[in-house]
C-alpha cells in the first residue's frame, strides 16, 4: 500500500511539476503577479510529493519489501540498516529519483529565501527549476521506475554489489548530486535573467551563494569518490580519468570559473554575458555528466545497466535543457546592458585569466571524454584516451593557472600594481623556491616534476598567506590590533585564502605520489620485505567469517627501523549470495603517508604474493579538499553572501566592508 | 598611460586567443599522439600492426591458458574464438579475471602476436563485460550480451 502510495505521489508530483513549470513563466512574461506568485507554492507541493515519494521507496527498503523489484534485486533482508537506506541509491532507479529528491529540495530553497528577490525573477527560477524536475520525473516514470512490483514475491533479495557495501555508497552519491544538482539553480538564475531581460549586480548577489553551495558539495563529493576507490577498488590509485571521474570534473572546472565570475560581476556589474553564458554551460557539464553515467555509453563501475531507451531520453532532455538555454542566450544576450571593460592589470583582470584558464581545461577534459564515443560513431574504430592524454592537456593549463592564483589573489580592483604585488609576494616565492631546493637536495633524483610542483603548492600556500598578512599586519602595529584586523577580516576574504591554500595542500599531495613506491612479491611466512622506510613480516594467514562474507586474511607485522608500528591486514573476500569476489585492502596511516597493502593470492604452500605502497604525504590529496570546502563554507557564512539576508543589512555591512573586499 | 577601450579590448582578446591557441594544439598533439586502440586479435593479425606500438586488446581468457610462475609473471592467451593473442604481464590481475572470461589488457605490442600488458582489466562484477569485448564478440556470434540470471 505504501509503495503505490509513493507510486502515485510521484506522478502526482510530475503534474504538479508542470503547474509549477507553466503558470510562473507565464506570470513573469504575461506580468501576472497572481500566476508569478503560483511559483513558490508549486515549487513547495512538488517537494513535499517527491519527498513522499523517496520516502515510500526508502520505506520499502527499511522494511524489505520484496515485492518491490527494485528491493529485490538491491537488497537483503540481513543488510545493516544502513545500506538498507543508502542501498536506495546503489542502483540506477533510485539514485534518479535521489537526482530529482535533490533537485526539488534546491528549489524548496530558493522559494523559501527568494522572498527578497524580483517577484519575476523568482517565478521565471523557479519554472526552470520545475521544468528540469518535470523532465526527469518523467524519465524515472516512463523508464526507470523504482516502484514496479513482482506478482510472484522472492523470500529473499540479492544483496548489495559488495562493492558498494561500504559506508563511501552512503556518503558519495548525496554529496555529489548535492553538487550536480546544485548548479542548475545558477542555470535557472541564467535563464531566469534572460527571460526578465535584466541582469545587474543584485542578481549576482542572488546567484553566488547558490553556485558556492553547489561547488562545495562537488568538492567534497569527488574528493570522496576519489578515495572511496583509492581505498575499495585496491588498486592503490586515487584518479584514473575514467570518463565517470571526467563527469564530475568537468562541471567542477566550470563551476569553478563560474564562481570566479559571479564576483567579477557583484563587485564590478562586468563579465555579465559570461557570467550567464557559464551558468548555462556548468549545467550542462552536470547534464552531460548525468548522461554518461546513467546512459551506459560508456562502460565503468558506475554503469549500472544500458537500456537504450534510457540514454535516448536523457539524451533528449539534454538537448531541451542545453539546446534551449543556449538559443535563449543567443536570442536574449545581445539585448542585455553590457558590462564595462576593466583594465588588464587588476583584480577582475586576472579572475578573467583564471575564467580563461579554467574553461579551457574543462574544454580539454570535454574533448578527451567525448572523442572516444565521437570516433566510433564515425568509424567505429575503439579507442582509449587515457592518462597521457589529459596529462598534456588538461593538466598544464590548470598548472598555468595555478602559478598566476597569488598574483590574482592580491591585486586590488579596478588598477593593480603589479609590481608592488610581485614586492608583496617576493617572500612567498623566497619559501616556494627554498622548498623546491630543499625537496630536491634531500631527495636527489627521481622526476624532477615532483620538487615543482612541492614548490607549486607552497607558492599557492605562503601566497595565501601573504594575503592574509598585508591585510592585518604591519610593522609596528600592536598586536591587539592586528589581531582584530585579522577578525574582523569579511569572511569571505578568509574563505578564499583558505581555498587558495586547500589547493596547494593537494597539489603537494598530488606531486608526492611520484616517490611513492610500489613492491610485488611473493612472501613465505615470516619472510621480510622492504617497502619505502618500513619493513613487513608476514605473520600469519587464516579464514575468518563476518557478516555476509568469508575471507582469506594475510597479516603483516610493520616495523621502522627496530620499532614496531603495528599490523597491516589485507583479505580475499567471498560475499556469500553472489559468491563475487573482491580485494579488501589494508592501509595504515603514518603521519601523513600511507602504507597500502592488497594481497592477490594465497599459495597452497603458505606463501602469499601481495602488492605493497608506501604512498608519501598522500592523504593531503584529500586534505586539501577539506580545505577548500570548508574555504567555500567560510565565505558562505560570510553576512554579505547569506542566502536571503535582508537588502538593508546586505547595506549596512558593504558601507563598512571598504572597497577591497 | 591609462589604455584606451580599444586597446583594452585588444589585449584581452590577444590573451585569450593566445591561450585558446596553446589549447588547441595541445589538444591536438596529445589526440594524435596519446590515445591507444582497441582491437580484438583478429583485427591485430589483420591489419598488421607494427611492433611497438600502444595497443589495447580485449577478448575471453582462452581456457587452459593462463601460466603463473614464481616471480609473479603472468601470461595467458587472449581469443575471439577465430584468432588469438599471447599476453604477458607481471603482476596483480584483477579479483574477477577467469579463464574463459571477457578480458582487456593494455600494453606494447611485441611481434610476433605477442602483447607485454602493463593494465590487465576484467569484469567489475558478475554481470558485467567490458563494452569492447562483448562488441566484438557480439559481432563474431559467440555471446549474445546481458542475460541477467
Amino acid at each position: 500500500m505504501i509503495v503505490e502510495f509513493g507510486h502515485f505521489a510521484m506522478i502526482l508530483a510530475f503534474t504538479t511539476a508542470l503547474v509549477q513549470t507553466v503558470l510562473p513563466m507565464w506570470g513573469a512574461v504575461a506580468r501576472d503577479p497572481a500566476l508569478a506568485a503560483m511559483a513558490r507554492y508549486a515549487a513547495f507541493l512538488t517537494f513535499g510529493l517527491v519527498v513522499l515519494a523517496y520516502a515510500a521507496l526508502t520505506w520499502a527498503y527499511i522494511s524489505s519489501d520484496f515485492s518491490v523489484v527494485n528491493v529485490v534485486m538491491n537488497s537483503h533482508s540481513t543488510k545493516p540498516l544502513m545500506y538498507k537506506i543508502s542501498g536506495v541509491w546503489s542502483n540506477h532507479e533510485g539514485s534518479m529519483l535521489l537526482w530529482v529528491l535533490i533537485l526539488v529540495v534546491f528549489a524548496a530553497l530558493v522559494a523559501i529565501r527568494g522572498g527578497a528577490m524580483p517577484a519575476r525573477l523568482l517565478a521565471s527560477v523557479l519554472s526552470v527549476q520545475g521544468a528540469i524536475a518535470a523532465a526527469f520525473l518523467l524519465f524515472v516514470i516512463l523508464t526507470s521506475n523504482p516502484f514496479l512490483r513482482l506478482a510472484e514475491i522472492p523470500a529473499e533479495g540479492q544483496g548489495l554489489n559488495p562493492i558498494l557495501e561500504d559506508p563511501g555508497l552512503a556518503i558519495h552519491p548525496p554529496l555529489l548530486y548535492l553538487g550536480y544538482v546544485g548548479f542548475s539553480v545558477a542555470f535557472s538564475f541564467a535563464v531566469g535573467a534572460l527571460v526578465h531581460g535584466r541582469i545587474d549586480a543584485i542578481w549576482a548577489r542572488f546567484v553566488r551563494p547558490w553556485t558556492l553551495l553547489a561547488w562545495i558539495f562537488l568538492t567534497l563529493g569527488i574528493a570522496m569518490g576519489s578515495y572511496w576507490a583509492y581505498y575499495e577498488l585496491g588498486w592503490g590509485g586515487w584518479w584514473f580519468w575514467d570518463p565517470v571521474e571526467n563527469a564530475s570534473l568537468m562541471p567542477w572546472l566550470m563551476g569553478t570559473a563560474l564562481l570566479h565570475s559571479t564576483v567579477v560581476m557583484e563587485k564590478r556589474e562586468a563579465l555579465k554575458v559570461w557570467t550567464i553564458l557559464l551558468s548555462i554551460l556548468t549545467f550542462s557539464l552536470s547534464l552531460l555528466g548525468t548522461f554518461l553515467v546513467r546512459s551506459g555509453v560508456i562502460t565503468s563501475v558506475h554503469s549500472f545497466a544500458s537500456d537504450p531507451a534510457r540514454g535516448i531520453f536523457i539524451l533528449g532532455i539534454l538537448t531541451l535543457f542545453i539546446g534551449g538555454g543556449l538559443v535563449l542566450f543567443a536570442w536574449r544576450a545581445p539585448a542585455l546592458k553590457q558590462g564595462g571593460l576593466f583594465a588588464p592589470v587588476s583584480r577582475e583582470g586576472a579572475l578573467v585569466v583564471n575564467n580563461l584558464f579554467l574553461a579551457t581545461s574543462a574544454v580539454a577534459v570535454l574533448v578527451g571524454t567525448l572523442y572516444p564515443l565521437v570516433l566510433e560513431t564515425l568509424n567505429g574504430n575503439k579507442i582509449s584516451v587515457g592518462a597521457p592524454y589529459f596529462n598534456l592537456t588538461a593538466v598544464p593549463i590548470f598548472v598555468a593557472l595555478l602559478v598566476f592564483v597569488p598574483f590574482g589573489q592580491s591585486l586590488a580592483w579596478k588598477r593593480g600594481d603589479l609590481l608592488a604585488v610581485g614586492q608583496r609576494l617576493l617572500a612567498a616565492f623566497g619559501l616556494a623556491v627554498l622548498a623546491m631546493i630543499a625537496t630536491f637536495s634531500v631527495v636527489r633524483g627521481g622526476p624532477v616534476a615532483a620538487p615543482l610542483g612541492l614548490g607549486l603548492g607552497v607558492w599557492l600556500i605562503a601566497g595565501s598567506a601573504s594575503d592574509v598578512l598585508y591585510r592585518c599586519c604591519r610593522r609596528g602595529l600592536p598586536l591587539r590590533t592586528m589581531i582584530e584586523r585579522a577578525l574582523g577580516m569579511p569572511r569571505s576574504a578568509w574563505g578564499t585564502a583558505l581555498a587558495h591554500a586547500g589547493m596547494g595542500i593537494t597539489v603537494i599531495g598530488i606531486s608526492a605520489t611520484v616517490w611513492g613506491i610500489e613492491t610485488l612479491a611473493i612472501v613465505s611466512p615470516h619472510e621480510s620485505l622492504a617497502v619505502g622506510p618500513y619493513t613487513v613480516t608476514l605473520e600469519q594467514s587464516f579464514k575468518r567469517t563476518g557478516q555476509g562474507f568469508r575471507e582469506d586474511v594475510v597479516r603483516f607485522a610493520v616495523k621502522e627501523g627496530d620499532q614496531a608500528k603495528g599490523t597491516i591486514e589485507s583479505s580475499k573476500r567471498i560475499h556469500t549470495g553472489r559468491e563475487m569476489p573482491t580485494t579488501e585492502a589494508g592501509i595504515v596511516t603514518y603521519g601523513l603517508g600511507q602504507l597500502y597493502a592488497s594481497v592477490n593470492d594465497t599459495l597452497p604452500d603458505g606463501k602469499v604474493s601481495i602488492r605493497f605502497y608506501w604512498k608519501p604525504l598522500v592523504t593531503l590529496i584529500w586534505a586539501g579538499a577539506l580545505v577548500m570546502a570548508l574555504g567555500g563554507a567560510l565565505s558562505l557564512a560570510d553576512r554579505r553572501l547569506r542566502i536571503g539576508a535582508s537588502a538593508k543589512a546586505r547595506k549596512a555591512v558593504d558601507l563598512q566592508g571598504g572597497s577591497k573586499a | 598611460m591609462a589604455m584606451t577601450r580599444k586597446q583594452k579590448r585588444l589585449s584581452l582578446i590577444a590573451a585569450a586567443g593566445g591561450v585558446l591557441a596553446v589549447a588547441a594544439g595541445l589538444i591536438l598533439f596529445a589526440l594524435s599522439d596519446k590515445i591507444v586502440f582497441f582491437y580484438t586479435p583478429s583485427d591485430m593479425v589483420k591489419q598488421g600492426i607494427a611492433a611497438g606500438t600502444r595497443v589495447r586488446i580485449g577478448g575471453l581468457v582462452e581456457n587452459g591458458s593462463v601460466k603463473r610462475d614464481a616471480a609473479m609473471n603472468v601470461e595467458f592467451r587472449v581469443t575471439d574464438t577465430e584468432k588469438s593473442l599471447t599476453v604477458h604481464y607481471k603482476g596483480l590481475l584483477p579479483d574477477l579475471f577467469r579463464e574463459g572470461q571477457g578480458v582487456v589488457a593494455e600494453g606494447v605490442y611485441e611481434g610476433s602476436d605477442t602483447v607485454l600488458a602493463d593494465t590487465v582489466l576484467a569484469k567489475h562484477d558478475e554481470n558485467y563485460m567490458p563494452k569492447d569485448v562483448a562488441d566484438a564478440l557480439k559481432k563474431k556470434g559467440v555471446w549474445q550480451g546481458g542475460k541477467v540470471p
